[in-house]
């Protein structure tokens, strides 16, 4: 495996690449039900899709280097009966079949779970054509799927299991770059019910996927200066939490949104479309706002203010 | 659980496909819309699957085993339309709603409003992805039925054709028929004038299908042709035809891609129709 390792401080929480995850489960789950099929690019070793090949030979689909196919592929999958988990890099799944995603999977309203491996820009110096920060925009757009981004393992796991049984079309990213557990045990996967990890009344900090953690880092850090803030996993970008939004632009005052993702259309233009129109807060929507120059997945974070410190002096702008 | 429907020789076939030719006339009638060149060029392959190949329940759609249909040039709906209508998949009286507002008819099939379609298809070059998926599943899952699509000649111009065609080959897939509504003509010119198709045979040949040409608008090779024992191999069918089959001032002829006949064009069309000799 060639996960990307990221330094761990001494004391730090553990680190997961939620790859791993997603395999185990996709596996547990391709055991109890034959239904179940992997359909990849010539993207086994990345998906981590190994051993359930080795496991279920027979249901591991592989296309080779051929998005558009793969994704009519996984369609007609469904139609005969099967339940498709297409894993393919995000960038490659998103942009290259998205005609594909549009017409055979959401329009026809097949179930099918896309997974967006390695999304966001965790093939760092590799660059922006295989960064897929595109995707949220992109899938945003389409009537009638479901947008998830797990934040930990655990999420991922539960993500995969609730597709798997949900017969719609669905996307999912999968993540790559390592993140700490952040979801408390016992915490029930509702997708379009987004979970509160820290309650606050100054500021809500609405955040997806890696920026989960380091929203609750920024929280902490936060409250260190007298700021309360609430901290807002949003694994689901559609269809998205109303009530947990809309109570934040209430119940606080202002929202900083983080993402992983381009500033134009994804987690922040969803927030920001609701509040305006149902409650107007101010916001700062974090995200990537360009293609993003040469660097680490880390560095690029960073680079983007998309780490602990951005999110800390967009809070401060808007409610210090 | 209604049974299969009963097959047809290849002279049943001639006066089923004049039956719906004259209905796709009076689909595209009301609306003034549709796609009557590759619907009358189309006729005779809709018409030989539905009414002498393929098995499948109207009165049970989701039917697990049934034969899977997917038609990749989505536009020329009205054709098939009228085929479903004629199998008993809705009331023909539905036709008179085609591309009306609201209607369950829209321009390009929609299989949450119409039962018998199994994909949406319109954008070009989907279809046979779809229709490789539905087979392979076919055989991952060990089932008998069989998947055909119908593809336009234009539409090979979109690469996804060609990723597909490859895997199928590669797999082997032959509870998989493709035919190709070969009529030489696209939305604008000539195929051969736009980006050359040919040598069309050799190139599905060098991707692994049995490939069959033949006279698309003669019903007993078309039945010869898909009922051939299989070999292992994807089958296609390059199905020679005439761009408006069947109405003298439309054949062949570009310009009626997409054009509705005046009133009185109607009336020729109909009463040529009528007089159309049948082969078989």
């Amino acid at each position: 495996m060639s996960a990307i390792d990221l330094p761990v401080r001494p004391g730090a929480a553990e680190t997961f690449d939620c790859r791993v995850a997603f395999a185990e489960t996709l596996a547990e789950l391709a055991r109890a039900d034959k239904r179940i099929v992997a359909v990849c690019n010539d993207s086994v070793g990345s998906s981590n899709l190994n051993a359930f090949r080795d496991e279920f030979p027979d249901r591991l689909i592989n296309v080779g280097i051929a998005e558009q196919n793969m994704v009519g592929v996984a369609a007609g999958l469904a139609n005969a009966g099967f339940i498709p988990f297409v894993c393919c890099a995000g960038p490659f799944l998103t942009g290259r079949a998205l005609e594909q995603i549009k017409a055979d999977v959401a329009y026809n309203n097949y179930g099918v779970v896309l997974c967006g491996q390695s999304p966001g820009m965790s093939y760092g110096e590799l660059g922006p054509t295989h960064h897929s920060i595109e995707d949220f925009a992109w899938m945003r757009a389409l009537s009638d799927i479901t947008i998830l981004n797990p934040a930990d393992p655990q999420q991922t796991r539960d993500a995969v299991r609730w597709a798997a049984g949900a017969d719609r079309p669905i996307y999912m990213r999968v993540g790559r770059f390592k993140v700490p557990a952040v979801t408390p045990a016992g915490t029930a996967f509702e997708p379009g019910r987004a979970v509160v990890l820290r309650e606050g009344g100054d500021v809500a900090l609405i955040a997806t996927g890696v920026l989960v953690s380091r929203a609750l880092e920024a929280a902490e850090r936060l409250s260190a200066q007298g700021i309360s803030a609430r901290v807002i996993n949003m694994h689901t970008i559609a269809p998205l939490d109303e009530a947990a939004i809309l109570a934040a632009a209430r119940e606080t005052r202002g929202i900083v949104t983080a993402e992983e993702a381009v500033v134009s259309g994804g987690l922040g233009s969803a927030v920001a479309e609701l509040v305006v129109q149902r409650h107007p807060a101010p916001m700062r929507i974090l995200g990537v706002p360009h293609f993003a120059p040469t660097g680490s997945a880390s560095f690029l974070l960073d680079h983007f203010g998309l780490n602990a410190d951005g999110l800390v002096r967009a809070a401060i702008e808007l409610v210090g | 659980m209604s049974p299969p429907q009963e097959r047809s020789s290849a002279a049943g076939l001639a006066e089923t496909a004049r039956q719906i030719r004259l209905s796709i006339l009076d689909t595209i009638a009301a609306p003034r819309m549709g796609h009557i060149g590759g619907d009358l060029s189309v006729t005779d392959v809709l018409v030989t699957l539905f009414f002498g190949v393929m098995r499948y329940r109207p009165g049970e759609p989701d039917w697990a085993d049934r034969d899977r249909f997917v038609l990749s040039k989505g536009h020329c709906s009205a054709a098939l339309y009228s085929v479903l209508a004629q199998a008993g998949y809705f009331e023909r009286s539905q036709l008179q709603s085609f591309m009306a507002p609201l209607s369950a008819l829209n321009g390009h099939p929609n299989r949450r409003k119409i039962k018998g379609v199994e994909a949406n298809t319109g954008p070009l070059g989907h279809g046979l992805p779809f229709a490789v998926g539905c087979a392979a599943g076919g055989r991952i899952a060990g089932a008998g039925y069989r998947t055909f699509v119908v593809l336009g000649d234009g539409e090979l111009q979109e690469g996804s054709n060609w990723e597909a065609a490859m895997y199928a080959g590669h797999r082997g897939l032959d509870n998989l028929c493709a035919v190709v509504d070969r009529n030489r003509l696209q939305q604008g010119a000539r195929t051969e004038d736009t980006n050359s198709l040919e040598p069309l045979a050799d190139k599905w040949r060098a991707f692994g299908w049995d490939t069959v040409e033949l006279d698309g608008h003669d019903h007993a090779a078309l039945l010869r042709a898909f009922e051939a024992p299989r070999d292992g191999r994807p089958r296609v069918l390059i199905a020679n035809t005439i761009k408006g089959k069947g109405v003298s001032f439309i054949e062949d002829r570009v310009e009626w891609h997409h054009k509705v006949p005046s009133p009185e064009q109607m009336l020729r069309a109909r009463e040529e129709l009528n007089r159309m000799e049948l082969a078989q």
